[in-house]
């Protein structure tokens, strides 16, 4: 069941992105850049953990799953040490995300040529 | 030639595109990325008892490692081109758009060409991202304290 979940969601929200940007003049990197907002939007509202619990990696393979951990992080962080808080913990969660796609990308830049 | 008979002429010549068919393949990939991830989340819990949080660290792990890889031998331009939305709102995307504004920039050298260009693209969904976040959490510690 949670397969169907995480696939009606995932495609939900790339059919939205899919028809913004066919109806408007945003380009990919306006799109990504908005939907991460969204993201952190939906956290603020706590809705996206539900969309979580509901559909597990169907929430999280998306890119407003960036946001939403970015705001969880600095949340938890405010909450265990204040302001200081909020500064040092808000990149521990996309942590991951970050490193990784530095690592791999320039692993492959190194190895690999443009094509033209 | 007055500009709108340019406008005219401009509006003749460019393609239609598919708007139907865009839909459903942005549909049909994002989702089936979804599912896929999800149907190796549970098989990877049940059947390998990974805990749950490593084992979504692993598909991201994983996801990421394909784009990449798929990206600097070239072949993620053409899925991108078919498929649309569906590659380009989960994390793939943001792969994407490093390796490729990196592999792009290659033959500038290493500071001035991989290194600045880097997070060309990506960079504006971090620095967003990291605002909205920052100021929504003050947000909601100034109004529910």
């Amino acid at each position: 069941m949670s397969v169907l979940y995480a696939f009606i969601f995932s495609g939900t929200v790339c059919l939205l992105a899919e028809i913004i940007l066919n109806h408007t003049k945003l380009t990919p990197g306006h799109i990504t850049t908005l939907f991460s907002v969204f993201g952190s939007i939906l956290a603020f509202f706590n809705i996206y953990d539900f969309f979580i619990k509901k559909c597990n990696m169907g929430a999280i393979v998306l890119i407003s799953n960036f946001g939403n951990s970015l705001y969880n992080a600095g949340y938890d962080g405010f909450v265990k040490k204040g302001i200081i808080g909020l500064f040092s913990n808000m990149l521990t969660k996309s942590s991951l995300v970050i490193t990784s796609t530095i690592i791999f990308s320039f692993f492959f830049v190194c190895l690999f040529r443009s094509k033209d | 030639m007055n500009i709108n008979n340019y406008k005219k002429i401009v509006k003749k010549h460019t393609k239609k595109s598919n708007f139907l068919h865009n839909y459903l393949a942005a549909f049909l990939s994002g989702g089936l990325l979804g599912a896929l991830s999800q149907i190796i989340y549970l098989s990877l819990k049940n059947i390998f008892s990974v805990s749950s949080t490593n084992a979504k660290s692993y598909i991201s792990l994983f996801i990421i490692f394909i784009a990449s890889f798929l990206t600097a031998i070239g072949l993620f331009d053409t899925l991108i081109i078919k498929l649309r939305s569906g590659l380009i709102i989960p994390t793939t995307g943001f792969a994407h758009s490093i390796t490729s504004s990196a592999i792009d920039a290659k033959n500038e050298g290493l500071i001035k060409g991989i290194g600045s260009n880097f997070f060309h693209l990506a960079g504006s969904v971090i620095l967003y991202s990291i605002i909205a976040s920052f100021v929504l959490v003050l947000l909601r510690v100034i109004t529910f304290g």
